[in-house]
């Protein structure tokens, strides 16, 4: 039913669903049961209608819907494009699976404010989807700030003098790096190019002078804070103070690729490739996203507490994709496709298996997770293949990106990039393999206290969420063909 | 002879607030002045529409006072844009009369709460009456009519320090009028003439002989109806004000009187001094700049360290009027339409957040933040409309603040002088930090004693609230009635302009 419906009535279905639930949310607030219903079915609801679009947009067609002029120059429209077609059935699709994983969780580890938990997740899920279908650059703007504040109350959960810190430094690094950055770059470009719009093959050319061109970059660069470039990164282990299914789906899939989803937009379809390239100013991007490669890689191996950990692999994760972007080839373009999807179900897997241990183990630090595997083997099993797909080890998801990437790099000469990423994947392996090796092989300690001690594998929606994802990590090395084909389509002017 | 209302619009549109206000002094009983007040207020933004519906079909309405022909008699005269004030004016005050009820009940003895609504009543009607007329002595009386008004209003506040703050704004606004009437006076020794289509007309060819007197005339001028706007560093009046003088009293003088000043700087910028001289050579748009720049980060700063929630407010204002002479400062098309269009959007936004602070103290009997942990959850529909109107002052998409920033930007770029873009940015990022401060003791601290016993407060109080709210929202997206009547306005001004 859903499948045959108008492509226009499909965009803005998935726009609405995620919001009507989170007004139907409260409704059930009395209720658990019916209230996690009501999250499950939009989730299921959003998934159809996302899905019921790729079959258009992999035909070739590019679906609009709506187009309400705020003001000159501002205009509320939707647009589907093969990249954000990628991106919302990676955000919807996982969704699903968080929703179950955060049943077992919130109330494995009863947590308060659970209503205004889902009402923010769904919230949070509908910024997504307006990000990814965004037809212009106000539009993608509006739906990037209003995930960051539906994320805050989320981030800020705990509501213990920690959380409420990190709270306060998320959403000032966030609002304030878009708010003093993001808007005068779009300002900027609306007064030079007099279009906001995506435009396969940019709409700057020709209208900028290099310099400018530069600074732009450097503004979109910095300004979207949710790439997590660094030195603007610090917003994202702060994060990680949220409740964990909120690091996994929020600050490993939804915030952290909305922000990368957003530079490659930018890059691809308000510069263009080729006049970025012509221009000469981009290179010193590969610069900056190498060195947040390789710098957060090295944090991440001094890091004991396993989301920390996670939270600066994730930083390192990002700029791949910030790297293969400002290579400027469409082969790394293809990459960088690639990687926005293998790593958000590679790095939910991990965030759900530490989710599990805290729940059923209550333990965070690595350094205390010796032999767990035995207790848990489903959970360290879907770690271990996670953390395999983080280091681009075939058969996993994480490879392909990993092998575009190269393949531009060693195309262009970019000798820096092939080193970076050969050098992080030796750094990924450090700090990775060693936790899938205490899990496993390392004796537990003898427990002084004795406390946890009879513990087994977490609750079932705990389980059966990480091994989804785990098993989706596999898969996408298998089937690659849906993501490579939107990857590619992006590029055709 | 046929008394025809429509005609009469323009002198309905002060006459009726007046007869209001002088009908009230002699009623007793603060809910029968409380319905007559609202039943007045009420007639208001019908009228405002009306006349702005006739501008936008026909253009300006002369209206002559008396029937005598201007330059001898006072003319009213609307165009585009004080008939935009004119109903932002009455608008606003016509959505917050359901919350004075209890509000005014809760805070003002019973005795006095008849003569309070007797002084609201002449307040607008000089604020009206200001915004309407097209002379600029009448403009001063009006003007008076107002401020006096407003000293009562203030000092009505139960803590007794409203007395002071009241005292304090008498003298500030005494030397703000006596500026004023300084410079109408130069300006009629120079023109012979009061009325300001008729000076503006006449100054252009006297200014080759009497060209000191002119700017002697322009600074008395914008020095004594800055000190009314609260333009930095002649604020200093405002925080006390607006943090003593009751809750409803502080909500439509923010919304209201600062807006009108604001207009009145316009139309002395604009249509008597731009149309004359060129305002390049007088100097003064810099200077407004630098004071617009320096009230949007020093009174931005002072908001993040106030405690007393509606001084916070207080200061956040003088920083967003800062905003609108930002707008009027840059002088272009794109700076004037956000200039002016902050003007409505700022009345809105701060109107919201000014009742729902009232609704806090009705509620939870205080505005000190500190006492304040929890509230968010104990009054959520209350401070949902709070965090929607702040994230209007913090200027994110999707609200209205978001379309004057825009404009500001874009006036800014106009001029060549991208860093101003930059500062404009800057600035809301204060506000990001006094709003969230405030976000952040609501939702996610523990629950304080008097946050315990809140609750969200009556219908009549809460829906004025939340109309102002949902228009933050609303004029973020649907801007017609703000930006484009803005646009036209600074079309009109603009064009003017020598």
């Amino acid at each position: 039913m859903m499948l045959s419906q108008p492509p226009e009535a499909l965009i803005l279905a998935a726009i609405l669903i995620p919001f009507i639930g989170a007004l139907l949310i409260p409704v059930f607030h009395r209720v658990p049961n019916m209230r996690e219903s009501v999250t499950l079915a939009t989730a299921g609801a959003l998934f159809l209608t996302v899905l019921g679009l790729l079959g258009p947009v992999l035909a070739g067609a590019r679906p609009e819907a709506l187009s309400i002029e705020v003001v000159p120059g501002l205009t509320l429209a939707f647009k589907v494009e093969p990249l954000g077609m990628l991106f919302a059935l990676v955000a919807s699709a996982l969704w699903i699976v968080n929703s179950i994983y955060s049943i077992g969780y919130m109330r494995g580890n009863d947590e308060p404010r659970q209503t205004s938990y889902y009402v923010c997740f769904a919230v949070a899920l509908g910024s997504t989807i307006g990000i990814a279908f965004a037809k212009n650059l106000f539009t993608l703007f509006l739906f990037y700030e209003a995930l960051t504040l539906s994320t805050y109350p989320l981030v800020a959960h705990k509501a213990n003098a920690e959380a409420i810190r990190g709270g306060r430094i998320y959403l000032l690094l966030l609002l304030g790096t878009s708010l003093v950055l993001l808007l005068p770059a779009i300002v900027l470009t609306w007064a030079l190019a007099g279009t906001i719009e995506f435009t396969p093959g940019g709409i700057l050319e020709g209208k900028a002078s290099g310099a400018v061109i530069g600074l732009l970059l450097a503004l979109y660069a910095f300004g979207i804070g949710k790439a997590a470039l660094m030195p603007l990164h610090f917003w994202l282990p702060a994060a990680m103070v949220a409740p964990t299914p909120v690091s996994a789906l929020l600050h490993a899939v939804a915030v952290v690729k909305a922000g990368v989803f957003a530079i490659v937009k930018v890059v691809v379809y308000v510069f263009g490739l080729d006049a970025l390239r012509a221009s000469g100013q981009g290179s010193w991007l590969i610069y900056v996203a190498g060195a947040t490669v390789i710098l957060a890689s090295l944090v991440a191996l001094r890091q004991d507490n396993l989301k920390k950990l996670l939270a600066y692999s994730t930083v390192s994760q990002l700029s791949y994709v910030v790297l293969a972007a400002a290579i400027l080839t469409p082969i790394s373009m293809v990459g960088a496709a690639l990687h926005i999807a293998a790593h958000a179900v590679s790095k939910i897997t991990l965030f759900f298996a530490a989710g599990s241990i805290y729940t059923a183990a209550h333990k965070t630090e690595i350094s205390e997770m010796k032999g767990i595997g035995r207790r848990m083997p489903w959970t360290m099993g879907a770690f271990a293949i996670g953390a395999l797909s983080m280091i681009g080890v075939p058969p996993t998801a994480g490879f392909l990106g990993k092998w575009f990437m190269l393949t531009g790099a060693m195309q262009t000469s970019q000798w820096f990039v092939v080193g970076v990423i050969v050098l992080s994947t030796l750094l990924n392996a450090g700090y990775f393999l060693p936790i899938v090796v205490t899990a496993f092989l390392r004796e537990p300690d003898n427990n002084p206290h004795g406390e946890h001690h009879a513990h087994g594998e977490a609750p079932w929606p705990i389980v059966l969420a990480l091994t989804a994802t785990a098993i989706g990590t596999l898969a996408l090395f298998w089937l690659p063909d849906i993501p490579l084909a939107l990857a590619r389509s992006m590029l055709e002017k | 002879m046929r008394f025809d209302v429509v005609q009469h619009l323009p002198a309905l549109q002060v006459v009726i607030p007046l007869l209001g206000a002088v009908l009230a002094a002699f009623l007793r009983r603060g809910i029968v002045a409380w319905g007559l007040a609202s039943v007045v207020t009420g007639l208001m933004p019908l009228i405002a529409g009306g006349l702005l519906w006739q501008v936008l079909q026909a253009g300006p309405i002369s209206y002559h006072l008396g029937g005598w022909p201007p330059p001898w008699g006072i003319e009213y005269r609307v165009d585009v844009l004080n008939a935009f004030v004119l109903l932002l004016v009455s608008a606003v005050s016509a959505v917050m009369m359901p919350f004075a009820r209890r509000s005014v009940a809760f805070e003002i003895e019973g005795d006095k709460q008849a003569s309070f609504y007797s002084m609201y009543l002449l307040c607008l009607t000089g604020l009206l009456g200001i915004t309407i007329t097209g002379d600029a002595f009448n403009a001063f009386v009006f003007l008076e009519i107002s401020s006096l008004s407003t000293y009562v209003l203030i000092a009505m506040g139960r803590d007794r320090r409203a007395l002071l703050a009241a005292y304090q704004y008498l003298i500030m606004g005494t030397i703000g009028a006596t500026f004023y009437v300084i410079g109408v006076g130069l300006l009629y020794l120079v023109t012979g003439s009061l009325n300001m289509v008729d000076i503006a007309s006449r100054l252009g060819p006297a200014s080759a002989e009497h060209f000191r007197p002119i700017v002697v005339a322009l600074a008395f001028l914008t020095v004594g109806v800055s000190l009314k706007l609260a333009l930095f560093p002649l604020h200093v009046w405002l925080p006390n004000a607006y943090a003593f003088a009751p809750s409803f009293a502080t909500a439509f003088l923010a919304a209201t009187a600062t807006k009108v000043a604001v207009y009145l700087f316009i139309r002395i910028f604009f249509s008597i001094f731009g149309i004359a001289v060129s305002l390049e050579s007088l100097r003064v748009c810099d200077v407004l700049l630098a004071l617009s720049v320096a009230a949007m980060f020093i009174a931005s700063v002072l908001a993040v360290y106030e405690q007393n929630l509606k001084r916070m407010l207080a200061y956040s204002s003088v920083a967003q009027i800062g905003y609108i002479t930002f707008g009027i400062g840059l002088a272009n098309q794109n700076g004037l339409t956000g200039g002016a269009v902050h003007l409505f959007n700022h009345a809105l936004m701060k109107g919201a957040l000014f009742l729902a602070l009232g609704a806090v103290l009705y509620r939870a009997g205080t505005v000190k933040l500190a006492e304040l942990g929890g509230i968010g959850r104990r009054m959520p529909l209350t401070f949902a409309a709070f965090v929607i109107a702040g994230l209007g002052i913090i200027g994110t998409p999707g609200t209205a603040g978001f379309i004057s920033k825009w404009y500001l930007a874009l006036g800014a770029l106009d001029q060549g002088r991208w860093p101003l873009v930059f500062l404009i940015v800057a600035s809301s990022l204060i506000a990001l930090v006094y709003i969230g401060r405030v976000v952040e003791v609501a939702y996610f601290r523990a629950t304080s004693e008097a946050a315990e016993k809140a609750s969200d407060p009556p219908w009549n109080m809460l829906v004025p609230i939340l109309v102002l709210a949902v228009a933050t929202v609303y004029f973020g997206f649907f801007t017609e009635l703000s930006a484009g009547i803005a646009a036209k306005a600074a079309q009109t001004l603009i064009g003017g302009l020598k």
